[in-house]
């Protein structure tokens, strides 16, 4: 057995760094660490991760890159020790933190600053940021992102998607930029502050195609780069720092750009939508907005070579992810009110058209959780997962939906007012297979 | 660590069940499925093949099911032990060859689902003694097919021997069969406590194949009914305990289903498979260009479809494989080996009746198997549970119901 400084220290960035970030609040206690021990093994951990951190930050020169990880060789459908730790740390946050606020952000039609601080205190960057730049990423981790979008979900989907956003920044940064790019943008998500930021791929135009681009960037004579475009439906795009922005440029084909959100010729507006408006979507207006030449992630190096193709399977296996997060939701609320609500005499659920309707819930939520897990799993090993990836959001995309359609029906003319979450998970659901991009695992 | 993969140990098994599928069941399928009832005499030579594979404890088999001998893999970190065993290689098999034609692997000799009953509930004494044959299971009865409790089957012990009498119908490789495990009732006045299973071989006194039937689907396979007249076995052939205790001896019949479910929801995949492979070959005739994964909206409506389909099996096969890692890992499984079996029979129906739709008159036609796989895919969403009864024992677990709340 590795031990287990090694695996805290893998997740030594996740909820335990609430402990010391948050001290005076009440939030540590409701983390309920079971081990005095994992508390001291964290601090010694913590101490150890903070002298990696300044020793490692003038290392640059070639870029640093996850590398695929090694299977058993055997089926397996569970998580590792580690995964299922910090798994369960998620689903303690989304019940405590994510669910209670998801109303009012759902209202507001953006999260809470308190949540997003508590948000970054989880410390999930921590995981992807490679050892080099003070993270705790050794490999891809695809499969524990995908556990943390579930988890996050199964809390608040707008929610999960507010705080998944800027990690999506880090996941390109770390698998497309160059080292000047990593050293620049990657250590301040380690920082005490929470650092808003969203990737944008999706542009407003039915049978919308994200292999397609037509927002462009174009070289303006300074050298730098002028982008034209619309973006929409972004993430944190009412308060993001800075934005990815996927756009094609002739000659090299799709590329992604840093560019923030002062920048002229770029406008930001509200963009509300039918759901997932916990997540505060803006649309991104663009004309003309000009970045330099080191602004396009990876340069035109081969080593920074983007792959469109890449980023858009990654991002639907997170939406995925976020599909079974919001189903499982759904099921989780429907299993106790229908074996509460009376009717006829009898619990609701004691009916065959009521219980089989949960049941199918049960199997379609179980069989959305295999596929997205398959996807992701071939993904960390450096397997093809296009295919898997196209599947999974598919069934995600129906399946989930009809799991909101059918959460609302259980609850009758109770599902349809916002007394109960299942209307929301209702409008979140159809998120999956409409938004592109914005997330990444 | 979360791998879906076939593991790399069982690819040889995978690869040679579908060499088989492909040489051996492929080419006989058509004559089997018009010439009903008549033995497929190619088979022979295949049982015996797989009874050395088995004997040489490498197989994937009905006997499998249970008894796992396989050494445990060490875990990683460690993790839980990960056995993949018997069950995971029978469903990976099961896939293969009924990617071939699910009746003839149905009525493979010596792989019957008596086989699998032997395996799960008989004494060691007991496999050695019957297991060498091919047995048939016999529950269903004219008036009891999903309500297996209501069955009126009846045995009474007279001196040293059980005196079974009653009528047994759909019985998968009854005529064929060298023995029959039989459901009867002790007292059916004490329900499902007083229900055993009886070991009765061919030959015994008062058992008659009355009728073979004539059917939609797997008609290379044959459905026998089965009368017991004052029918006299000894009194150890009887599976398990004779005394009627609780209703634990019933739920411990029924746990045969929680190995058997998954490896029928493994025929399932193997066949939705087929109609999905035939149908692209087709299609692709048709319509040469490849559907552009990544942008759904560009592909063709049949392009569309596929992927719809695809994705249904791919949801059915990963339960199935699921279910039966866990039942190799004794993690109790009767909830998601019901889950299996529902999504994976109402999947191939659905998957085989749409491709011979996708295929237009090609696919209607006996000129192509794709009607042949439309007509074996519906009793696999009938056959050990149908698709309601697997909706039930979900819809319990999951609701935390018991079988008087929910029926």
């Amino acid at each position: 057995m590795a031990n287990r400084t090694e695996i805290l220290k893998r997740i030594s960035g996740a909820p335990l760094r609430i402990l010391t970030r948050l001290g005076g609040s009440d939030l540590p206690d409701r983390f309920h660490f079971r081990a005095a021990g994992e508390r001291a093994v964290y601090e010694a951990v913590r101490a150890g991760t903070k002298l990696v951190k300044t020793a490692a930050r003038a290392a640059a020169g070639e870029p640093k890159r996850l590398a695929a990880g090694k299977g058993t060789g055997l089926f397996d459908p569970r998580p590792t020790e580690e995964q299922v730790l910090m798994r369960d740390s998620m689903r303690r946050f989304a019940e405590e933190v994510l669910r209670p606020a998801a109303r009012a952000a759902d209202d507001a039609a953006a999260p809470q600053d308190a949540v997003l601080e508590q948000g970054h205190a989880l410390g999930l960057a921590g995981l992807a940021i490679p050892e080099s730049f003070g993270g705790a990423a050794t490999e891809r981790s695809t499969v524990t992102n995908v556990l943390i979008a579930e988890e996050l979900a199964r809390g608040d989907a707008g929610l999960a998607v507010a705080l998944l956003a800027p990690l999506a920044v880090v996941h390109a940064i770390v698998e497309w930029g160059t080292a000047e790019q990593q050293a620049r943008h990657l250590p301040p998500f380690l920082g005490d502050a929470h650092v808003p930021a969203a990737l944008a791929l999706l542009e407003p135009r039915p049978l919308f195609d994200a292999m397609s681009l037509r927002t462009g960037a174009v070289r303006t004579t300074d050298g730098g780069w002028a982008l034209w475009g619309t973006k929409c439906l972004v993430p944190l795009g009412t308060r993001a720092r800075f934005f990815l922005i996927a756009a094609d440029v002739r000659g090299l084909g799709p590329r992604l750009f840093v560019v923030d959100r002062d920048t002229p010729g770029l406008a930001v507006t509200a963009d509300p939508a039918m759901g997932i408006r916990g997540a505060g979507l803006g649309r991104l207006h663009l004309e003309g907005a000009r970045v330099a030449d080191d602004a396009m992630l990876g340069g035109a190096t081969p080593s920074g070579a983007f792959d469109l193709g890449a980023l858009v399977d990654r991002a639907r296996i997170a939406w995925s992810a976020v599909a079974v997060g919001a189903a499982q939701a759904v099921l989780d609320y429907v299993v106790p009110y229908c074996n509460a609500r009376i009717a006829f005499g009898d619990p609701i659920s004691n009916r065959q058209a009521v219980a089989f309707m949960i049941a199918d819930i049960a199997i379609e939520v179980e069989g959305m959780r295999l596929l997205v897990h398959r996807a992701a799993s071939l993904a960390d090993r450096g397997g093809a997962f296009a295919k898997p990836a196209t599947l999974a959001r598919l069934q995600c995309a129906s399946k989930g939906m009809k799991i909101g359609s059918d959460g609302v029906q259980l609850l009758g003319g109770h599902g349809f007012i916002k007394e109960h979450p299942v209307e929301r998970w209702y409008r979140d659901l159809r998120a999956t297979g409409v938004l592109e991009g914005a997330l990444l695992a | 660590m979360i791998d879906l993969e076939i593991p790399k140990r069982l690819r040889p098994l995978v690869d040679q069940a579908h060499a088989i599928a492909t040489s051996v069941f492929r080419p006989i399928s058509r004559k089997y499925d018009l010439a009903e009832h008549s033995y497929p005499k190619e088979l022979d030579l295949l049982a015996a093949i797989l009874d050395g594979v088995n004997d040489g404890g490498a197989g994937a088999s009905a006997s499998q099911l249970k008894r796992d001998t396989t050494p445990e893999e060490p875990g990683s970190d460690g993790a839980p032990k990960n056995r993949n065993g018997g069950n995971l290689a029978t469903v990976l098999g099961m896939m293969e060859l009924c990617w071939g034609d699910v009746g003839l692997a149905l009525t493979i000799p010596r792989q019957g689902l008596g086989n699998a009953a032997l395996s799960a509930v008989g004494t060691d004494e007991q496999k050695a003694r019957f297991g060498k044959r091919w047995i048939a299971m016999a529950i269903t009865e004219p008036n009891a097919g999903s309500d297996s409790a209501a069955i009126r089957t009846h045995a009474r012990l007279d001196g040293d021997s059980w005196v079974i009498s009653g009528e047994k119908i759909f019985v998968t490789a009854g005529d064929r069969a060298e023995a029959v495990i039989v459901w009867a009732t002790l007292d059916a006045a004490l329900g499902r406590a007083a229900i055993k299973s009886f070991f009765v071989p061919k030959g015994s006194p008062g058992m008659k194949v009355v009728r073979l039937d004539h059917k939609l689907g797997i008609r290379a396979s044959d459905t026998a009914t089965i009368v017991f007249d004052e029918c006299r076995v000894p009194k150890e052939n009887i599976l398990g305990s004779a005394e009627i205790e609780t209703d634990k001896s019933f739920a411990g019949a029924m746990k045969t289903f929680d190995n058997t479910r998954p490896v029928i929801a493994a025929m399932a995949c193997g066949v939705a498979r087929a109609a999905i492979d035939r149908t692209r070959e087709i299609l692709k005739d048709a319509q040469p260009r490849d559907a552009n994964l990544r942008s759904p909206w560009l592909g063709s409506n049949a392009d569309a479809e596929l992927a719809r389909l695809e994705a249904e099996l791919e949801v059915a096969r990963l339960l199935t494989l699921n279910a039966a890692w866990m039942a190799d890992n004794r993690i109790p499984n009767s909830l998601q080996a019901s889950m299996a079996k529902a999504k994976a029979g109402r999947a191939v129906t659905e998957i085989t009746l749409r491709c011979v739709e996708l295929c237009g008159a090609t696919g209607y036609a006996e000129a192509d198997l794709l009607e042949k796989w439309a007509r074996d895919a519906k009793i696999l969403d009938i056959f050990e549970g149908t698709q309601q009864i697997q909706m039930l024992v979900v819809a319990r677990r999951v609701l935390g119901k018991t079988s008087a709340e929910l029926r």
